[in-house]
């Protein structure tokens, strides 16, 4: 009998054209997804070399970074954002490759839009110029982020060439407390492992807390993988996902279907696999969680005071840097805190269960005057699917407005921009200095927790609420 | 792009002991709007860099005149987050061909020398040992030898080997790239890609 193999072994060692000894593996890409901002300086460079694209079909364009989250009908005023999104627009044209720009009516975040139109399938090899393509990594995909001279390989061969990362494992059982939601999840992994805790490796999320999250929350959580520093984050495939995929426009139909699901129910981990490194925690031990530094390891649960410096795993001088950008002081409750921006959205909470989360709190309560909240779905899909199940309906009588999709405040390249000193509590993924503007100040927490501040203006347990 | 073949180094350094130095600070969002590679050394590390109405701050390491080289010295996990390689080019084209930390992030490890920067990744004590070196004389030099993968403090002699694999080492001494290599095995991966499921 062969060794047990792990979920990524079985995906990566299908992918792997060539082994180079001494070097990495030339590795085939089943799915390639661009976008406006890192792929224009691959396209020039293909010309440069005078080469075209392998296999257009296999790429898929769309625009997220820059767009606008307001009067997308009108031209883009930025002439830099608007000369992205052309160039876009002429080189998918020009090489025959799927493209759903602004105004389109699947336009949305790459890591949306991905998998809700059936793009993204177990098994797959996934990679985008951008570190949250380990989001696709939920259906049991080997995920991740490339650079810009990658996107060139794999426009010019579908290949990339990558050593193997390490596996990692981490597995939670046992049932989440009230409020407790995908997010807090992977917010309380990261601060247990920090910013740098998964570097080198790739994580499988195993244990009945992902058995039991449905796909958007599995989404959740393995976007956030690389912000532990994992390459990627994947869960195996279950009834899950296949009810999720099945009938969505790009997946496989009739024969084609059973063929493939045949496949996908061999994608889990052999039973006695060994893993580079395995962490187990209980889901008893995870309570809504809130950052209160500039990495994304610095978080903590919501009741909790923020820690002293001896019980962080950064350095003293990084850490003081960190707090006091915050404008934060080591054992200051973290309850409590005035808030002035609350941005729901992103490739991490951007999808239709975050809208429902963040509705359930704000229903028969009013915005807080002292907040600006920027509600931003992931995609048109999720903002027509917002206003069937009526969500906009409560969002708007408890005065928040709808804005239109995009990557928006997540890393304000547009015009939404957290202003400088203000803070604001994000349903987003990073929370470095500046990220969400130069200055501003970020707060990441889940829906649930964006909602609890977005009525009371201060950071607040939305327990309370429950 | 072709980039500076890399054999031995023998510069000056330029300290940053800060951890978690992410690629947001490389190069923020903003400056990402750009369709051709042009003027991302304008904006490396923007935000600590410059004040908000585009004076130098005085205290960064970058406006101090007495610090110089083609090597930037960082603390643990050097580039973090952002998948740009933008933040790469920036590194690049102010001039550094190396940076050093005792910790990458892997995305920016793998742009880096997919661009012609070698990553030297050394023990937390060696690091330690670079940044003492170069506090008491900024005119420390370093030597860099990629053929024989070892750093050295010039001024003490200490030394310390560094790893990096073969395909990569010969590409960096060479100036060759992926792509070509990539190009040069195209019947045999479009062979492979028609076996596909997908």
């Amino acid at each position: 009998m062969s060794a047990p193999k792990s979920l990524f072994d079985k995906v990566w060692d299908a992918h792997v054209v060539r082994k180079i000894e001494d070097g990495p593996d030339v590795f085939l890409i089943d799915r390639h997804f661009i976008h406006e901002v890192t792929s224009p300086v691959a396209f020039l460079g293909l010309e440069g070399r005078g080469l075209g694209v392998l296999f257009p079909n296999r790429t898929f364009a769309t625009a997220d970074h820059n767009t606008p989250t307001i009067n997308q009908h009108l031209p883009v005023q930025d002439p830099l954002s608007a000369n992205q999104l052309k160039a876009l627009e002429t080189n998918s044209a020009k090489y025959g490759i799927s493209h759903w720009g602004l105004g389109h009516a699947k336009n949305g975040i790459v890591h949306v839009v991905g998998p809700e139109n059936g793009i993204t399938l177990p098994g797959m090899t996934i990679v985008c110029g951008d570190s949250h393509t380990s989001t696709h990594g939920a259906f049991g995909a080997i995920a991740f982020g490339i650079g810009t001279s990658e996107v060139e390989m794999v426009l010019s061969s579908q290949c990339i060439m990558q050593p193997k990362p390490k596996k990692m494992r981490v597995n939670i059982n046992g049932k989440l407390g009230k409020g407790v939601l995908p997010k807090d999840v992977t917010l309380f992994i990261i601060s247990k492992l920090s910013a740098a805790g998964a570097t080198g490796y790739f994580c499988e999320y195993a244990g009945d807390v992902f058995e039991n999250m449905s796909m958007e929350g599995r989404m959740t959580v393995c976007n956030m993988s690389i912000e532990m520093g994992a390459r990627g984050g994947m869960i195996a495939p279950d009834e899950t996902t296949f009810a999720y995929l099945k009938g969505r426009e790009q997946a496989p139909k009739g024969e084609a279907w059973e063929r493939a699901l045949a496949y996908w129910k061999t994608l889990k981990t052999d039973e006695g696999t060994v893993f580079d490194i395995e962490y187990t925690f209980d889901a008893s031990e995870i309570e809504p969680q809130i950052t209160y530094g500039t990495n994304p390891g610095l978080g903590t649960g919501i009741s909790q005071n923020i820690p002293q410096a001896a019980n962080v795993l950064d350095g003293a001088a990084s850490y003081a840097k960190s707090l006091n950008y915050m404008g934060f002081a080591e054992n200051d409750q973290i309850i409590g805190k005035p808030i002035d921006y609350v941005f729901l959205g992103s490739c991490t909470n951007g999808r239709i269960e975050d809208f429902r989360a963040f509705a359930s709190i704000v229903k028969g309560r009013k915005k807080a005057d002292n907040v600006t909240a920027w509600l931003v779905p992931g995609s048109h899909i999720v903002e027509a699917q917002i206003k069937e199940e009526g969500i906009l309906d409560i969002l708007t009588e408890a005065g928040f407005a709808l804005r239109q999709p995009g990557c928006s405040a997540c890393l304000a390249m547009n015009d939404d921009k957290i202003p400088a000193g203000k803070y604001a509590v994000s349903t987003s993924n990073r929370n470095f200095e500046g990220r969400q503007g130069p200055g501003a100040r970020t707060l990441l927490a889940s829906p649930l927790v964006a909602a609890a501040a977005a009525v009371t203006g201060k950071v607040t347990d939305p327990r309370e609420f429950l | 792009m072709a980039y500076d073949k890399f054999t031995v180094l023998k510069s000056t350094a330029v300290p940053m002991p800060i951890e978690n130095v992410d690629t947001d600070q490389i190069i923020p969002a903003r400056f990402l709007k750009a369709t051709s590679r042009v003027d991302f050394d304008k904006n490396l590390f923007r935000d600590w860099r410059y004040n908000n109405d585009d004076s130098p701050k005085a205290d960064f390491v970058l406006n101090n005149p007495i610090y110089s080289g083609k090597i930037l010295v960082g603390g643990r996990n050097f580039g973090s987050g952002s998948s740009r390689e933008h933040a790469a080019w920036a590194i690049y084209d102010y001039g550094f061909r190396c940076v050093v930390s005792s910790f990458f992030a892997d995305i920016f490890k793998g742009n880096a020398l997919n661009i012609g920067i070698l990553p030297v990744q050394v023990s937390e004590d060696f690091l330690h040992k670079i940044f003492t070196a170069i506090e008491a004389d900024p005119k420390t030099e370093l030597e860099i030898d990629l053929p024989a993968q070892t750093i050295t403090i010039l001024a003490t002699g200490e030394q310390e080997s560094f790893a990096i694999n073969g395909y990569k080492k010969n590409n960096m001494i060479n100036g060759y790239d992926d792509i070509d290599y990539l190009q040069s095995m195209k019947a045999e991966i479009a062979a492979f890609a028609d076996k596909s499921l997908y």
